[in-house]
């Protein structure tokens, strides 16, 4: 028998306000170990389908399903922990790095889970930066640092998953480089059990950083 | 001595009209396009006024409590229209949001007043239980419209910190948590600011009136902090009441956010 699915999308639709379907039919599924991509021109639903994969929007059709069930209400926000969501541009909180690095164990969802300042430098050299980065304020960091920031506030939850969208498409090619390291050294933590959905619009990249692709256009798989 | 109350006659009202006339000729030669505004909004407070004199002194005449409620109630759902109509974004259900929280509050801090503060005997007398409900619902509607303002406002500017603390794991209410306290903040400001310089830089509505009638001071002045409190308490009450109506309209109890749902008017 085969394990069920980490993530699984199964007849997934989304419909505007005036009746048309942005998202139809969306079937996909991630294993734990797999690394995958969805690819496809702007406006094509990708966006979209990552936000329905983190259970940020509501669908109108289908389900998303979590270690092979659907996910209650109430479980929706340690779900989100386990399976995190990046926007191609996060927000950052006011106050200093770390700061924002505290900030989701201060939430309900943490459940008694205490943030570890050596796990967050050990995050931080993985980046080549060291622990004064945490006292750097918020808004004085650049686009680049800013992503960065936002992506070790994530990781920090040891997630499962994650649902990357374009993460890189606002950064320089170092700042690029060091956030697809950063994957590669979360993911290759523990090889088998992670998994992730990378949406970008650079085949490249997807190639690099991902096994499998799948492709949407007009909100359709093809 | 008691002064003798001095009735107006319609010269004397066309006295005071006269001012606004100077108005517009000032507006006028300055050139500040106010003079059309001044005058419709002249006529509107003159016609309003009016009829709503015209249709109280039939209430205070009937004295019957099915006609009392019935103006509290159409009171009520013209205070939550104009609430929303003041608000630049809207969302769908905000106008029985709006409605229901001014109609709620106003109704039970008015009942409160009537009858267990001023226990008025019958609990209805219209000559309490309207304008009481009328100073209460006409300072709830500007609470409950800044505070819609303001509740729509943040979450459109602060999308994206909503959105990334619900990725992160937080629950609905941790996402919304200091836009909803921003709202009721902004919500309560004005009958703060008028609580705290009450007697001080200015003389209210009501307690001008019953000075103007003849009241003595002292009594027109427990009626007044009376008439304060009432007022703070229907505003929270109602601010309150809608901002967490609106909070459960843009989330979800899927911790979703549903901000596609806020739209500018």
């Amino acid at each position: 028998m085969i394990a069920a699915p980490l993530l699984e999308a199964r007849g997934v639709g989304r419909r505007a306000a005036g009746g048309t379907w942005l998202l139809c039919d969306v079937s996909l599924s991630l294993h734990p170990g797999e690394r995958l991509a969805v690819l496809g021109p702007t406006g094509s639903g990708k966006t979209l389908l990552l936000r329905a994969l983190a259970l940020l929007d509501p669908v109108d059709e289908g389900e998303i399903r979590w270690r092979g069930a659907p996910v209650a209400d109430d479980a929706v926000p340690a779900f989100r922990r386990g399976a995190v969501y990046l926007h191609q541009r996060p927000a950052l909180f006011d106050g200093t790095v770390e700061e924002n690095l505290r900030r989701p164990f201060a939430l309900a969802s943490a459940d008694g889970v205490r943030w570890g300042r050596e796990r967050a430098v050990e995050l931080l050299e993985w980046l080549g930066r060291d622990e004064s980065f945490l006292t750097r304020g918020a808004a004085d960091l650049s686009g680049g640092e800013a992503q960065l920031t936002a992506f070790l506030r994530a990781l920090q939850l040891d997630p499962q998953a994650l649902l990357l969208d374009e993460p890189t498409s606002a950064l320089d090619r170092e700042a690029a480089a060091a956030f697809e390291r950063l994957v590669e050294a979360w993911y290759g933590n523990r090889p088998g059990e992670r998994a992730l959905v990378w949406v970008s619009h650079d085949p490249r990249q997807a190639a690099r950083m991902t096994g499998r692709a799948v492709e949407l256009r007009d909100g359709r798989t093809v | 001595m008691r002064p003798e109350y001095l009735d107006l006659t319609a010269g004397q009202v066309a006295v005071a009209a006269a001012l606004i006339a100077i108005n517009a000729a000032i507006s006028l030669a300055l050139k500040l396009g106010m003079e059309r505004r001044l005058l419709v909004a002249s006529v509107r407070t003159v016609a309003q006024l009016s009829l709503i004199g015209l249709v109280l002194e039939w209430v205070f005449r009937v004295r019957s409590w099915p006609v009392v409620v019935a103006l509290a109630t159409v009171m009520a759902a013209v205070a939550g229209f104009a609430a929303v109509k003041r608000v630049s974004r809207r969302y769908p259900g905000i106008w029985l949001n709006s409605v229901v929280s001014i109609w709620a509050s106003s109704w039970i801090v008015a009942g409160l007043a009537v009858g267990g503060v001023v226990r008025v005997d019958p609990w209805w007398e219209p000559q309490y239980a309207i304008p009481l409900l009328g100073m209460i619902l006409g300072n709830t509607l500007n609470g409950i419209s800044l505070g819609l303002d303001r509740l729509t406002e943040e979450l459109v500017v602060r999308r994206d910190r909503v959105e990334t603390l619900l990725a992160l794991g937080a629950t609905r209410w941790e996402a919304a948590r200091d836009s909803v306290r921003a709202a009721v903040r902004t919500g309560m400001i004005p009958i703060v600011n008028s609580m705290m310089v009450v007697g001080i830089v200015s003389i209210p509505g009501m307690m001008t009136g019953q000075l103007l009638a003849g009241v003595d001071p002292r009594s027109a002045v427990e009626y007044q902090i009376v008439i304060m409190f009432l007022i703070a308490s229907g505003t929270a009450l109602g601010t309150v009441g809608v901002v967490l109506l609106g909070y459960r309209r843009l989330f979800n109890r899927r911790h979703q956010f549903l901000s596609h749902s806020i739209r500018s008017v």
